[in-house]
């Protein structure tokens, strides 16, 4: 088993208005079968030993699908391996690399205020998924399977859409700090289900009218989002929201109030 | 307070006026390379194409004012999405690996900029001209480099035999295709024109517009730099392309 001391520069805040900085830290014989949040973790068993501030980040599931952890490492939103989140990075993968030294960063977006350290707020996504992200449909009580009929491409790929777990990887990966990738996923998964056509045109015009209320950036196509996404959502959704969008505004009646 | 949300408003609204100005533009440049590889068939043919632009005003006004809406709109909307963008991350990373982007993507607004000041330079040179060099003063002050207006070829042509026409025409149709490479792949995403069966024609189409047009507008300076096309000693006279007498009132 391969144990390595690595240096660490973490981002330390003390909270939202704090103008924070990175502090230097050594983490002593880590064990290549860690996860790369249980180094963080004994790192902070160290620090509170020590009588020091632990280093504050997000996890909840750590298998991967809640979309609660991310941080950057050495540049990569949740860290130099494909298709994972920081909770599933494991620290042999960092060890192939060969790195010592490791630049530990949060989610660094205007829309996304640090709490703490490496934790930040995401409430942007919520509200976002509060102005449209639902269908408010009657369901009654429990129906026949298969009384809707929903091809099955139809429905393989509005689960690939529904795939993502907001964790905000592609906000943290865009150049712009843009949404775009994550509302997207969440239009495209319903409007793609006949029960999703009801509200279909209202839906993208309010969560795109509440995407750019929160002031994330816009798309300008340059895929950095969709190499970030430890689920591989695909900018081809960006592109169903935009076309999606440009209908909805260009062949409704309704207007869709802004908020200020 | 509240207000009606308008497409204009929207972020994606204002990529789509990019991508449409853009592809508005494009169309011109097209035409543009179309027109001028006239050169090749001789200073007859070339001048007689600038004779044939001046044959209908309204289009050649209409094509202008075209023009200059989307140039207006294109800068428009590329400057306040820049703001906004620089706006929506205000503290930077210490470290950022860029994995997906290219450099042609990372420097729009680099080469957008670019080409406008070569735009202008090339409207100063070979549209005003002849406002600005009168009474046979040489252009740039290159000795015999002066202004014919029955005979374009002549301004064209001896212009590249001058580096310091050249660099900057070199510099501007570089910039030329780096835009397009970006911005042609671009206006199909933000415009939601994709489709699995064509998707990866989108990219190809970018690029084979990019190098066409990069390659057709360097062949004339290219052509003139190295004698195949030469200044014609010729002297044409179409009253379409004088300037108007001036009239003193």
């Amino acid at each position: 088993m391969k144990t390595k001391n690595l240096t660490l520069h973490v981002w330390r805040q003390r909270g939202p208005n704090d103008s924070g900085d990175f502090e230097r830290y050594v983490a002593k014989d880590v064990n290549e079968h860690m996860s790369f949040l249980e180094m963080l973790d004994v790192v902070n068993e160290d620090l509170l030993e020590n009588g020091d501030e632990p280093i504050a980040f997000d996890h909840d599931c750590r298998e991967g699908i809640c979309g609660m952890c991310g941080v950057v490492v050495n540049g990569y939103a949740h860290g130099p391996q494909e298709r994972t989140t920081a909770c599933q990075l494991h620290m042999r993968q960092i060890f192939e690399l060969g790195w010592d030294e490791l630049w530990i960063e949060p989610w660094r977006a205007t829309s996304f205020p640090v709490i703490k350290d490496l934790a930040v707020d995401r409430g942007a996504f919520d509200r976002i998924i509060q102005a449209g992200g639902y269908i408010s449909i009657r369901t009654g009580s429990a129906r026949d399977a298969n009384e809707t009929p929903i091809p099955k491409d139809v429905s393989d790929a509005a689960m690939d859409a529904a795939e993502c777990i907001g964790c905000g990887a592609c906000v943290a990966a865009c150049p712009n700090a843009s949404a775009s990738l994550f509302t997207a996923a969440k239009i495209s998964h319903l409007g793609l289900l006949p029960q999703g056509q009801a509200e279909r045109t209202d839906r993208v015009r309010k969560m795109v009218g509440q995407m750019d209320h929160e002031g994330f950036g816009s798309c300008t196509n340059h895929g950095e989002c969709e190499k970030a996404c430890p689920k591989g959502i695909s900018i081809d959704w960006i592109a169903r929201m935009n076309r999606d969008l440009l209908k909805a505004m260009t062949t409704s009646a309704d207007d869709i109030e802004e908020r200020d | 307070m509240e207000r009606a949300l308008t497409l204009t408003k929207t972020t994606i609204g204002k990529k789509a006026i990019m991508a449409l100005s853009g592809v508005a533009m494009l169309g011109f440049v097209v035409g543009h390379l179309a027109g001028n590889l006239k050169v090749f068939s001789g200073p007859e043919a070339f001048n007689e194409y600038a004779v044939w632009l001046r044959t209908v005003p309204a289009l050649l006004w209409g094509t202008r004012l075209v023009l200059l809406a989307a140039v207006a709109a294109h800068m428009a909307s590329a400057f306040s999405l820049w703001s906004r963008n620089r706006g929506a991350r205000k503290n930077r990373y210490a470290k950022k690996k860029d994995l997906a982007t290219d450099y042609a993507a990372k420097t729009m607004y680099w080469s957008g900029p670019i080409l406008l000041f070569y735009i202008l330079f090339h409207l100063l040179h070979l549209t005003f001209g002849g406002m600005i060099w009168t009474d046979g003063a040489a252009l740039f002050g290159f000795e015999g480099y002066t202004w014919a207006h029955s005979n374009p070829y002549n301004n064209m042509v001896i212009g590249f035999t001058h580096w310091p026409v050249v660099v900057p025409y070199v510099l501007g149709v570089c910039a030329l295709g780096i835009h397009l490479f970006h911005g042609i792949w671009s206006a199909f995403q933000s415009m939601g024109a994709n489709h699995p069966r064509y998707n990866h024609l989108r990219r190809d189409l970018a690029i084979a517009l990019a190098v066409f047009l990069t390659l057709g507008f360097l062949s004339i300076p290219a052509a003139a730099m190295m004698g195949w096309i030469e200044p014609t000693t010729q002297t044409f006279y179409y009253p379409e392309l004088e300037p108007a007498p001036v009239t003193v009132p």
